[in-house]
């Protein structure tokens, strides 16, 4: 187990560079997906569609309906049916290969589903099956949505999230999802505080001019100055007589 | 308060003690190399000997002056990119396309600056009145326009006679204030036009013909010119004195090049013609001069051009002819290749100079490490070696000291022999057999790619460049990658570097593979790529001769693996489930996740789409993967350490949005998993713009972007945090990190526009980082990454003052001390390359794009080097003392003791 990890570890380093193809045919735009149950008016619901084959060819089969509510509050919620005995089978088979789980959500828009909701292609995402059997399909799906409210990405993990290659013995366990949904929209980015910074500052300024203010230079030196003047005295009154005994001398 | 200020201050201080060199370090670890571009136009300044001027305009819309004797910049005028600044000719004045210019030859000055009338720029030249030239004249397609030489001012200007039909080309002096214009009908005639100053024109017609001749300002052109019949035959033809009849002077087959050069009232034509083609190991094209009046070869006059082997073929010849003494002909010729050399070459052939200015357009580049000495080599050649028994390891071990011992004594002796020669004498001339890597591995090898298609080596200590080599039949827009196979550390084997260059129309990819340390090409089979490359990944997989594996992935997502040994092909095979790679299409807004199956194909295993009706995606980027970080967390001022979000696959996506309007433009800055194409964050900026320049390392993100409200350039920093508890300590797998990091992110105000950024990059990565920002004034700022922290706080605690957290300031502030270039500023730098030294402390820095500036920087100054004025006299005088005074001590203690006893 940990040698995969590790192998992913150094894996991860995958010095890519962007290249840009012009042509493109997308593989997923063949079937168009269930218009959905439109009855409420301000939410709709979208398939959550999933596949879980020995031979990693997707073979996408309904998970379940999303309940997709736009506007101001964006909010998500998922209605799905338990596994059945034949698909529990076939995650553990997947599981023991080691292979993957994925879902796939078509690309709808959130908020203006009036025109053209519906746009070519879905989003996908993937997690180990041998994780989502290990976690007894507690799993954490987010959708991610753009400026504009465009789905833009699904993800998926499972809570935990390693394969330890423990048994999952008991059948009940793998029967029915606890699934968290989220919706994340984008967070903005702040901009530079020059309000709070000069406020700051403002206040820190009148913190150091008062007491400036309060005491005068005189107030303020006093010992000093009258130190100083007597000594200015002291000493000018001793000059003339040194000085003069000099004189005397020389 | 105000004392808590102060101690900040004080504080502040210290953190930021100045890097600026000192005057005494100019110079000694940085250099700074100039280049102007491919020329377009040269012209020499005048026609006796002596003279050392010459006069270049280029393509990167540079005029400058050299000195011909040497070959360095006497000045140069670097004027704004794109179309704008197109220089249409050069002639002994500068001219640009709208805008006519005259400069001062001797220090570069403007002169005067006129803006002329629209309409496409034909040619231009001189016009002289009594041997004096007094006008400019300039020829557009449909009109013709004399200007005043000493001030700009239009004497007039007049529309030409049939301007749909006749292709105007060209425009000669008649030598007394007549102007005749060219023009070529095509396929029928040739028409000749005169302006006199009063307006007066007559036309003459005859042969249709490709005329390239060469007229002189001072007085009437040349009724000699040539004709071009193919690529390497020129004829040379004379027009006759009734202007109808033309009569062939000369024909010359084969000859590249061809020029005319004028010296007192003496014309000759240049011709260069291929010599010894036969001996493919010495290529050499001569040069010759003829006689214009009768097509005659000129005795003596001979120049041999040495063609490099792994260079381009002349492209352009300038020829600067004199009169010698004896009243013969003397000439220089400046041959421009196709690499963009420039070389300057006197009689009898020997080259006084060459400018590499392919140099000028550095697309990609990489520092190399350089080999260890030959002796080093032995030693370690003696353990890679397989055992072959006790006697003949023993008698290999003998060897290798005996020669260890021969290296020491050479060096010795050599040290001795040096010692006594005056210093300015001792020379080290770096040639490729004496390179060798350092103690401290400061000195590399620098391999440049250049847009022309030419390779450098250029040792990274001196500048100078060790190695080049042409690649030809590179398009001018193809893209590059420069990959480093194998580096030095695997001796015997020779390092090895590839160069995948894709051709942008066809996407089809092409392999270079050299040895980067002598430039030679490797003889390694290449595999066939018949099908256009999307996507090149460097894997850690290590074949048996210990060169990285690359994967090529075509548009049909097939993988060729390359090199595709059996070794390697097993080794694929039983990690392919975790190999995983991704494909970002911009144009669809899509960005896609595949792995790898047995058999070597992929499959897709995730896709996120960002809808290009809303933002489009303007650059990706992923972590450099020789970046090494040190420290897992931070410790906080209350001892809990916060630990970073170190995610290896993380993908930096930075998109604009296609609405271009100032209150709803914005940036968008996605953090996506390159794995498992999980979006770990998304930010959006609103209400700015591009261009946007970022820089993804450690845990955090940097990224510059202009803000359309404030009229304002905005640095904001992206750090990411797991938390106080890590999740997995031992190994970081983004299969296995169910939960999202913590984001920060802070926001400054930086008070210049920028061109490019990097971050240092240190061996360890212990010390601390610095962000280098190369300013369009060329200046390269060093901006320690500790003003962009977005946890600075805006309130000063306790607990960050403990952090040594600098107080948040929404300005960025730019202290001239930062620039670590000092006055060598790098004109249009495009891109800064870093690379680690065998020194923690030390990263080196190529600065490139229309100069290239290489130094090195101390991010956390110089703690693991003594400095240059350490004093070692007085340490071990003073060390030595003690010794002394505590054997002294010792002793009369001793003494003491002894007297003590007895009494």
């Amino acid at each position: 187990m940990a040698s995969v990890s590790r192998s992913f570890l150094l894996l991860s380093i995958i010095p890519t560079i962007l290249i840009l193809c012009a042509d493109f045919a997308c593989c997923n735009t063949g079937r168009k997906t269930g218009d959905g149950l439109d009855t409420d008016f301000s939410g709709f619901s979208v398939p959550l569609e999933h596949s879980f084959e020995v031979d990693d060819v997707s073979r996408f089969r309904m998970r379940g309906a999303l309940q997709l509510r736009g506007g101001r509050e964006t909010s998500v919620s998922l209605s799905q049916s338990q596994l059945s005995e034949e698909d529990r089978n076939n995650l553990k088979e997947v599981a023991a290969v080691d292979g993957l789980y994925k879902i796939r959500v078509p690309r709808v828009s959130l908020t203006d589903r009036q025109t053209e909701r519906q746009m070519d292609g879905y989003l996908t995402a993937f997690v180990r099956a041998c994780s989502l059997v290990e976690s007894h399909l507690s799993d954490v799906i987010t959708l991610h949505t753009d400026v504009s409210g465009y789905l833009i990405g699904v993800s998926i993990v499972t809570i935990p999230g390693a394969c330890r290659g423990t048994e999952v013995e008991d059948e009940v366990d793998l029967e029915a999802f606890n699934t968290t949904l989220t919706i994340i929209p984008p967070t903005n980015a702040p901009q530079p505080e020059t309000a709070l910074f000069i406020e700051r500052m403002d206040i820190e300024h009148e913190k150091r001019g008062k007491p400036q203010e309060q005491k005068s230079f005189f107030a303020k030196y006093w010992y000093l100055i009258l130190g100083g003047a007597i000594f200015l005295m002291a000493s000018s009154s001793a000059q003339p007589s040194a000085g003069g005994a000099e004189e005397q001398q020389s | 308060m105000a004392k808590l200020t102060s101690l900040f201050v004080i504080l502040l201080s210290f953190f930021c003690i100045s890097e600026a060199v000192f005057e005494d370090q100019v110079g000694k670890f940085d250099w700074r190399q100039q280049y102007v571009g491919k020329t377009l136009f040269a012209h020499f300044e005048s026609n006796t000997q002596s003279s050392k001027k010459m006069f270049v305009a280029t393509d990167k819309n540079i005029f400058a002056s050299f000195n011909s004797r040497t070959g360095d910049l006497l000045w140069r005028h670097v004027d704004k990119t794109g179309p704008e600044g197109t220089i249409d000719i050069l002639l002994l004045h500068g001219q640009d396309g709208r805008l006519l210019r005259s400069w001062d030859t001797n220090i570069g000055g403007l002169n005067w600056e006129v803006v002329l009338d629209t309409g496409s720029f034909q040619a231009a030249c001189f016009v002289a009145i009594q041997d004096t030239v007094k006008l400019v004249a300039v020829l557009k397609k449909a009109a013709i326009s004399l200007h005043y030489l000493s001030n700009g001012h239009q004497k007039w200007v007049e529309n030409l006679p049939d301007s749909d039909a006749v292709q105007y080309q060209a425009v000669y002096s008649g030598g007394e204030e007549e102007v005749y214009v060219l023009g070529v009908v095509p396929n029928s005639h040739l028409t000749i036009i005169a302006y006199m100053d009063f307006f007066s024109f007559k036309s003459c017609e005859y042969l249709p013909v490709l005329v390239s001749s060469q007229p002189h300002p001072a007085r009437s052109p040349l009724s000699e010119f040539f004709l071009q019949l193919g690529p390497d035959h020129h004829v040379l033809l004379q027009l006759n004195a009734d202007g109808y009849t033309i009569a062939p002077l000369r024909d010359f087959q084969p000859a590249f090049l061809v020029s005319f050069a004028t010296t007192g009232k003496k014309t000759v034509a240049a011709v260069m013609t291929p010599k010894n083609e036969t001996v493919s190991r010495h290529r050499a094209c001569a040069i010759n001069l003829f006689s214009v009046d009768s097509g005659r070869r000129l005795l003596d006059t001979t120049v041999l051009f040495p063609l490099e082997p792994n260079g381009g073929k002349p492209h352009m010849l300038y020829v600067h002819a004199f009169l010698k003494k004896d009243d013969s002909v003397g000439y220089r010729v400046l041959v421009q290749t196709q690499d963009h050399a420039l070389t300057f070459i006197q009689q009898p052939g020997r080259v006084v100079w060459t400018r590499e200015e392919a140099l000028a357009d550095v697309v990609t580049m990489e520092m190399v490490d350089l080999p260890l000495t030959g002796t080093q080599a032995e030693l370690e050649g003696e353990f890679g070696k397989k055992a072959d028994g006790l006697f003949p390891m023993v008698l290999k071990r003998l060897s290798s000291q005996v020669t260890l011992l021969q290296a020491w004594l050479a060096h010795l002796w050599k040290l001795f022999y040096e010692a006594r020669k005056p210093r300015s004498q001792v020379k080290n001339e770096v040639t490729i057999e004496t390179l060798s890597r350092d103690e401290f591995n400061l000195q590399k090898m620098m391999v440049m790619v250049t847009a022309s298609g030419k390779l450098f080596g250029i040792d990274s200590k001196s500048g100078s460049i060790l190695w080049k080599h042409y690649l030809e039949n590179v398009q001018p827009n193809a893209a590059f990658k420069l990959i480093v196979q194998r580096t030095t550390a695997h001796f015997p084997h020779p390092p090895q570097c590839t160069l995948l260059i894709k051709d942008k129309d066809t996407g089809l990819a092409t392999l270079h593979v050299f040895n980067p340390i002598f430039g030679r090409k490797s003889h390694i089979a290449l595999p066939a790529l018949p099908r256009p490359i999307l996507q090149s990944l460097l894997l850690p997989v290590i074949d048996q001769d210990y060169a990285k594996v690359l994967l090529l992935v075509d548009d049909q997502y097939k993988v060729t693996a390359f090199p595709s040994t059996k070794n390697v092909l097993q080794q694929l095979q039983e990690m392919a489930s975790s190999i995983f790679f991704y494909l970002i299409r911009s144009e669809h807004g899509n960005l896609s996740g595949f792995r790898l199956r047995k058999d070597l194909s992929t499959e897709r295993i995730w896709e996120v789409v960002l809808p290009t009706e809303v933002q489009k995606i303007v650059a990706v980027k992923g972590k450099r993967p020789n970046e090494h970080v040190h420290s897992q967390g931070r410790v906080m001022g209350d001892r809990s350490v916060l630990y970073k979000y170190l995610n290896p696959n993380l993908l930096a996506v930075v998109t604009e949005s296609t609405d271009a309007h100032p209150e709803r433009a914005f940036v968008g800055v996605f953090l996506v998993d390159g794995v498992t194409g999980r979006i770990i964050h998304e930010a959006v900026q609103r209400k700015a713009r591009g261009p946007v320049h970022f820089v993804h390392s450690e845990n955090w993100v940097v990224y510059e972007y202009w803000n359309t409200k404030s009229r304002r350039n905005e640095f904001s920093v992206l750090e990411l945090f797991e938390g106080t508890e890590l999740y997995n300590s031992t190994v970081f797998s983004s299969l296995d990190r169910p939960h999202l990091p913590q984001v920060l992110q802070q926001t400054y105000i930086f008070p210049s526009p920028i061109t490019t950024m990097e971050a240092t990059l240190t061996e360890k990565g212990i010390t601390s980082r610095h962000l280098l920002v190369g300013l369009p004034s060329g200046a390269i700022l060093s901006l320690p990454k500790m003003f962009l922290d977005p946890r600075r706080p805006e309130v000063v605690t306790e607990h960050s003052r403990e952090e040594n957290l600098i107080p948040y300031a929404p300005e960025m502030p730019i202290r001239t001390e930062w620039f670590i270039n000092y006055n060598q500023t790098v004109a249009r730098v495009k891109g800064i390359y870093t690379a680690p030294s065998g020194l923690e402390s030390t990263c080196l820095v190529v600065a490139y794009g229309l100069d290239i500036y290489q130094t090195r920087v101390y991010p956390s100054k110089q703690f693991d080097v003594l400095k240059d004025d350490y004093d070692y006299v007085l340490i071990s005088s003073v060390l030595f003392a003690l010794f002394f005074a505590t054997m002294i001590s010792k002793r009369l203690a001793q003494v003491k003791l002894l007297n003590r006893a007895w009494r």
